[in-house]
């Protein structure tokens, strides 16, 4: 064997054990945090965790319940917000303006995906809390709050991916509608819109897991009160907030549920992306 | 005629409505990031940026939080770039392309959206109780470099895999190795896209709070981190400390506001350049 090809083997190991060492790296948190979370939901009993509306972890009752409502309470309002501002602003760049404007304005969003989320948590702390609670009432620290924040945080996920599958439809479809007489509405509505519909999905889902999984945000202005919230003007918790609020002092059985909550979300976002994944190859092997 | 006229009118109704969403997201955008910089931008100068609180909160500057986020952000990069970028390679350009690849393919972009604060609690479990690292800059950089490891995996990936494989056949029909065919023709060509995801991964570890909440970052210290072992204040992590304890909301919200300034400046600015490197690499690009 010569130099340059003993070389070249090395090179290869060395590559395969960084690359292995990597996915190991990933592959143990996976387990860690199953491993943590999962002896204690299946010693009180899996529906408790899920379906239990006590949560006070120093007495061993570990009721859920109330954070998964919080956590796709916020997540719905700000679906509400994000998907029809989010998908006019898609559909007006692709469909609607000029070239250059789309230039300018693209970069923008995907400036704004960048902004840090504790920044978002402090405007909401400083102009949308006291505006819900001077016209709204309540302490403004509410579902609601959280909802226009998030709405606002999952736009550039919305538009950028939505842009994306829009930008994929072939322009002959377009064309074609439009010389059978239809207008550039009609084209949109009938024609483009469904044909960019998996990727419009997608876009959706994806938005929806950031939202789920967003936590510096929400704790600032969710307002965190274990309750179950009979308006959107009720403070809730989240699944996230919950483990970012008592992590630091927990121990023992608390700290084990915890982990838990970290299973669930977990969990959650898997069942989120394989969604997202399905239907965005979908469009592909269209 | 009718129909026309009716199709026309619903039209302009749609164009409207489309042009007018448009606008509000960046009418509500816009009002927030003015009010962030003009409140910001009258609590920030010289002093600020380099002198240390003063007055239990209420004053000074915040010098140690901009050095903490240095010094995280340095070193979860130092950690995930090379791995990632090295994981990546072999990936793409040794491994074989079957189901297994692909199975890791697909963990790898799930881990890329698994929620920060799931990393923060793995820190704190494996970093800080079970290595017995404590809360200080190693065990934040660690999970903060752990959480953008599949970020920068798969940027890097992308980049590799736009390399058109006549430039690989080319090189190796010329008798070069594999290796000096990755290092020479593959890498030089994927530089670009590689640069920008690693900057992109930059700006995200700069401004994530969950996974250092209970890894490295402290509200307040009176002394300069001297190793690697020391607890770090941290600009996000300061904001939010600053807005949730304390005991003068009012002289606190002062400096966060400036806090936050400074954060969002920082953060776009290294997108920005990420952007920027991206556009260049993508005109130069030959093929």
């Amino acid at each position: 064997m010569t130099t340059l090809e003993r070389n070249e083997k090395l090179i290869q190991l060395a590559l395969l054990m960084i690359a292995l060492s990597a996915i190991s790296i990933l592959a143990i948190i996976t387990l860690f945090i199953f491993k943590e979370g999962m002896p204690i939901m299946f010693k009180y009993g899996v529906n408790k965790f899920l379906f239990g509306l006590d949560w006070y972890p120093t007495e061993q009752s570990f009721g859920l319940l109330p954070m998964i409502i919080g956590s796709l309470a916020v997540t719905a309002g700000s679906l509400i917000i994000g998907i029809p501002f989010g998908l006019a602003c898609a559909i007006f760049l692709t469909e609607f303006s000029s070239l250059r404007l789309r230039q300018i304005i693209k970069p923008i969003i995907e400036l704004l995906a960048g902004i840090p989320s504790v920044v978002y948590g402090f405007m909401g702390v400083i102009i949308l809390v006291p505006f819900i609670r001077e016209h709204l009432g309540g302490s403004g620290l509410s579902v609601l709050a959280a909802s226009i924040i998030l709405g606002i945080m999952i736009l550039p996920t919305i538009i950028s991916i939505s842009i994306d599958s829009l930008q994929a439809v072939p322009r002959s479809y377009r064309e074609g509608s439009i010389a059978l007489g239809a207008t550039k509405w009609q084209t949109t509505k009938m024609v483009t819109l469904p044909s960019a519909k998996s990727g419009i999905i997608a876009s959706i889902i994806l938005g929806m897991g950031r939202a789920i999984g967003e936590t510096m945000a929400v704790i600032m202005i969710a307002g965190n009160a274990v309750s179950i919230p009979h308006s959107v003007l009720d403070p809730v918790r989240t699944l996230t907030s919950n483990i970012a609020l008592e992590m630091g002092y927990a121990s023992g059985e608390h700290r084990q549920a915890l982990f838990a909550t970290g299973v669930i979300l977990f969990i959650i976002i898997m069942i989120l992306n394989t969604i997202a994944n399905a239907t965005a190859a979908k469009q592909r092997t269209k | 005629m009718d129909n026309r006229k009716w199709r026309e009118i619903k039209q302009q109704m749609g164009f409207l409505a489309l042009r007018t969403s448009a606008l509000i997201i960046f009418i509500i955008l816009g009002i927030l990031l003015y009010f962030l910089f003009v409140r910001g931008i009258k609590v920030i100068n010289w002093g600020f940026l380099t002198k240390m609180p003063e007055n239990g909160m209420t004053s000074g500057g915040i010098f140690p939080a901009i050095l903490g986020t240095f010094y995280l952000t340095m070193g979860a990069i130092l950690f995930a770039l090379p791995l990632g970028i090295m994981a990546a390679i072999y990936m793409t350009e040794y491994a074989v392309q079957g189901k297994v690849i692909r199975l890791i393919r697909i963990g790898i972009s799930n881990l890329a959206s698994v929620p920060s604060i799931v990393f923060g609690l793995f820190g704190l479990a494996l970093f800080v109780n079970y290595c017995k690292f404590g809360v200080s800059i190693l065990s934040g950089s660690l999970t903060l470099g752990i959480m953008i490891l599949p970020v920068i995996i798969r940027a890097s990936e992308e980049a590799l895999l736009l390399v058109p494989n006549g430039f690989r056949e080319a090189s190796l029909a010329l008798g070069a190795t594999k290796w000096q065919t990755i290092y020479k023709i593959v890498l030089p060509n994927a530089i670009g896209g590689i640069i920008t995801g690693a900057i992109l991964g930059v700006g995200r570890v700069a401004g994530e709070t969950a996974p250092i909440l209970f890894t490295a970052a402290t509200f307040y210290t009176m002394k300069l981190p001297n190793s690697v072992f020391s607890e770090v204040m941290a600009l996000p992590y300061h904001i939010y400390a600053l807005m949730t304890e304390g005991s003068h909301p009012k002289e606190q919200k002062a400096i966060a506001y400036g806090a936050s300034l400074v954060l969002i400046v920082l953060v776009l600015g290294i997108n920005m350049i990420a952007i920027v490197i991206r556009n260049y690499y993508r005109r130069k690009k030959k093929w």
